[in-house]
């Protein structure tokens, strides 16, 4: 349940591919500007399109600035204040034509110019990576088979509330839900279809629609301890259900979806499950908290070989990050496979999770950046 | 947050000029870029003072005898990792990126805006187009970095633990909350505007994730003392002016007798570090606004309006505890927060203060939630902060003792400064 607005980055995201992340030397890598206070010398003016990283070395008196300029002076890139002795990198992605590189001693005037020209196309569009397919075809095959239980777990579920079944619907509750969480980043896909089937009582009261899907049939369960008037909700649940599992299957997530939708899944732990909102009737956060968790690490290993090649210490960050989170979460599921409610947990123990959520967080919103680069 | 080798500097704020030596001129303003500026020659503008950064490296931290700013943002962490690599990489790179937020640069090497579109900013961005503002970053250790509840040696820091380095003692009528005291390090970030207060902070708390987690943060305004004599004295919550006979950083015997911690206290990678010590204390407010002036007066000592001491004077005049009144009474109440409080009565004990006021809002009921964020510094907490707390804690002591509560302590071992080229508490682990 989360709102769409990653989604027209993810498009544009697919798209081009710009600036590199960490590592200066990208496709035009290696260029050096020597800045004096008269002189400014860029060590090559022929680039190839696409991100160039300036490495701006002022050997001069004064402090000075270096900018990419297109005609008419537009502005492609600067690097400010670089003090005498310093040096900075400067990044800039540049399609073909010409452009200016000025040095500014003194940060004045015109600066001391010289003519860049870039030649080529921008680099290959990510779809065309045989690498990053493979990645999506991987991760498509989870889907699937969390899919095919999501829905028999679903059925199971809408059988026991229209049953009037309050014990059995409420136990099966958080265990169809563990495999829509998994997968939330292809629901998330259909804007219209998620708020109806996974939104909050408070944002349908705000959008004035009738409050559908999981949660009003959570709060049935747990407030009123009754299943009366649910069977239209339970068989609506169903049916948009396999609407977006059949979407999903028309149109799968591309590898930098995939990406994005690894660290979305973590910000809904962050977010919803952290402050024990999603489930506020029931509090199975911890469920779907696991789910969220298990579906972003999913992503990852269906990114591996991408990343494993890209950025290798990434890769053992994430390892090492995911394990902290895993066992401490361990600590709160019994030998049956249940998990402690999570208004049982005290402040520190939240605390701690939200801490190992966090650390986790903070690698994997780098992924997509290296997935981007390794097309 | 990787380790970064080589000293790179980020991408500036905003033009520096005044910091390059050719006159502080505020051009450009209003954004990160020079997009339309026209001229080519300096033209003559008005001198921004928030142009110039405080210098980052130096034989002490800044923000400790450098001018008080106006605004604090301070913020305590506890340890996740208990490795010691996490530690030694989290001082480097915090002591890396306060060294580019300091001069006014981004953190990191792309900064706010040229890294990739598809990797979250390496710095965060709300600082962009401000100046470095004063900002100093100053960081202490405490003493649960060095040892866990039992005892027990952390991070291989065996047999580094200063000595003086103990928990405060407990204080007459403290009410501490423990959500509000101690922590394994603390971060005192101090600018002339909150925003790059705040940004400082929050940057360096993103790059602790995984390693290190905030245990409490507080925001502070309107500097309660000076620390040089060219500055003001502020006032405090209460309408008083506060830390008038604070040291000075031209009182250069002061400021070696009581600040700095010398050779021979010890330990050698503590020596020209400080202690810190923060208390978070409410005012209730409400009561205080309601006590006559004259009360007022007394309890604290001073006139309210000049600042001077009701013995007589203007705001620096010498206090006279002797003076009595025609009723035979000392002129300076016996339990007046400024005789309790001077170091005539506590066996010489000066402090560096360093406070600010703070409001968190209301508190529901419709009073003020505000009060002193105290932080003080020196050498030797036991016969300084512990010393003058001793005499003023407790109902039977300082009068002012009914309209504040202590609700927050730290004590923490402040490191000495860095060089061009290395990272605050290095000595720790040589």
């Amino acid at each position: 349940m989360k709102p769409l607005a990653t989604l027209s980055v993810l498009t544009i995201a697919a798209l081009s591919l710009t600036a590199c992340a960490d590592d200066p030397k990208s496709s035009s890598g290696g260029l050096t500007v020597s800045a004096s206070d008269s002189t400014c010398e860029v060590s090559k003016t022929d680039l190839k399109a696409g991100p160039s990283t300036f490495k701006v070395t002022n050997k001069g008196s004064k402090v000075t600035e270096f900018y990419v300029y297109a005609d008419g002076d537009r502005i492609m890139g600067e690097v400010e204040n670089v003090g005498p002795g310093l040096t900075r990198n400067l990044v800039v992605d540049l399609p073909k034509g010409t452009y200016e590189g000025a040095c500014k001693p003194g940060m004045v005037g015109d600066g001391i110019r010289q003519k860049i020209t870039v030649t080529g196309e921008a680099a290959k569009k990510l779809s065309d990576s045989q690498q990053l397919k493979a990645a999506a075809t991987s991760y498509e095959r989870y889907v699937n088979s969390q899919t095919v239980a999501l829905i028999a777990k679903t059925e199971e579920f809408v059988t026991a509330v229209k049953e009037g079944d309050v014990t059995e619907a409420k136990r099966l509750y958080p265990i169809a839900r563990t495999y829509w969480e998994r997968i939330e980043p292809v629901a998330e896909k259909f804007g219209d279809l998620d708020p109806l089937t996974d939104g909050r009582e408070a944002d349908a009261k705000a959008e004035k629609r009738d409050f559908t899907g999981w949660h009003r049939i959570e709060k049935q369960l747990w407030v009123d301890n009754n299943t009366e008037g649910m069977a239209p909700y339970a068989d609506d649940l169903l049916a948009n259900v396999k609407k977006i599992v059949a979407l999903g299957k028309d149109a799968p997530l591309t590898a930098l979806e995939l990406a994005q939708g690894s660290k979305g899944l973590l910000d809904e732990v962050a977010t919803s499950k952290i402050t024990g909102e999603e489930d506020e009737f029931s509090h199975t956060d911890l469920w779907d908290f696991k789910a969220n968790i298990e579906g972003s690490e999913a992503a990852i290993a269906a990114l591996r070989p991408v990343l494993e090649k890209q950025d290798p210490a990434l890769v053992k960050e994430l390892d090492a990050k995911f394990k902290a989170l895993d066992d401490d979460l361990d600590q709160y599921q019994d030998d049956s496979g249940d998990w402690t409610f999570y208004d049982k947990l005290t402040k520190a123990q939240v605390k701690r999770l939200s801490d190992l959520v966090a650390a986790v967080s903070e690698p994997i919103s780098r992924v997509a950046a290296v997935v981007a680069e390794s097309a | 947050m990787s380790e970064q080798n080589e000293i790179t500097s980020g991408l500036s704020r905003r033009k520096l000029i005044g910091a390059a030596g050719i006159g502080a001129l505020a051009v450009g303003a209003g954004g990160g870029y020079a997009v339309g500026r026209q001229s080519d020659e300096p033209t003559a503008g008005v001198p921004d003072p928030d142009a110039k950064p405080v210098p980052f490296e130096g034989a002490h931290q800044a923000g400790i005898v450098t001018p008080a700013q106006d605004r604090l943002y301070f913020v305590t962490l506890d340890m996740t990792s208990e490795e010691r690599v996490d530690l030694i990489s989290l001082l480097k790179d915090w002591t890396e990126a306060s060294r580019q937020m300091t001069q006014g640069n981004d953190v990191g090497k792309f900064g706010a805006v040229s890294g990739s579109p598809f990797a979250p900013p390496e710095d965060t961005g709300e600082a962009l187009g401000l100046p470095p503002s004063g900002l100093t970053i100053t960081v202490g250790f405490g003493r649960s970095l060095f040892v866990d509840a039992k005892g027990k040696a952390r991070f291989g820091l065996e047999g580094k633990l200063p000595e003086r380095l103990k928990d405060l003692p407990a204080f007459s009528g403290d009410d501490l909350d423990p959500a509000l005291c101690d922590g394994d390090l603390a971060i005192q970030a101090c600018a002339n505007d909150p925003q790059v207060a705040v940004h400082a902070v929050r940057n360096l708390v993103r790059i602790a994730f995984g390693r290190a987690s905030v245990r409490y943060s507080q925001m502070g305004f309107g500097r309660t003392s000076s620390t040089s004599s060219a500055q003001v004295t502020a006032r405090n919550m209460l309408g008083f002016k506060d830390g008038t006979a604070n040291i000075k950083v031209e009182d250069n015997k002061d400021v070696e007798d009581f600040v700095w911690v010398p050779k021979e206290d010890g330990p050698d990678w503590l020596v020209g570090g400080s202690y810190l010590v923060s208390r978070k204390i409410n005012m209730r407010i409400e009561i205080w606004d309601r006590e006559p002036l004259e009360g007022q007066e007394n309890i604290i000592g001073r006139a309210k309006g000049s600042g001077g001491p009701l013995s007589g004077g203007d705001e620096f005049a010498k206090i006279d505890f002797k003076k009595k009144n025609d009723r035979g009474a000392p002129v300076i109440d016996m339990k007046s927060h400024v005789r309790l409080a001077h170091p005539d009565f506590n066996k010489g004990a000066k402090l560096l203060r360093r406070g600010y006021n703070f409001v968190d809002g209301s508190d529901g009921l419709g009073q003020l939630s505000a009060g002193l964020f105290f932080i003080a510094y020196q050498r030797d907490p036991e016969k300084q902060f512990v010393q003058v707390q001793h005499s003023l804690a407790g109902s039977q002591n300082d009068l002012l003792n009914e309209y504040i509560v202590h609700v927050g302590s730290g004590l923490f071992a402040c490191p000495p400064g860095v060089g061009r080229k290395g990272y605050w508490g290095e000595g720790l682990f040589a």
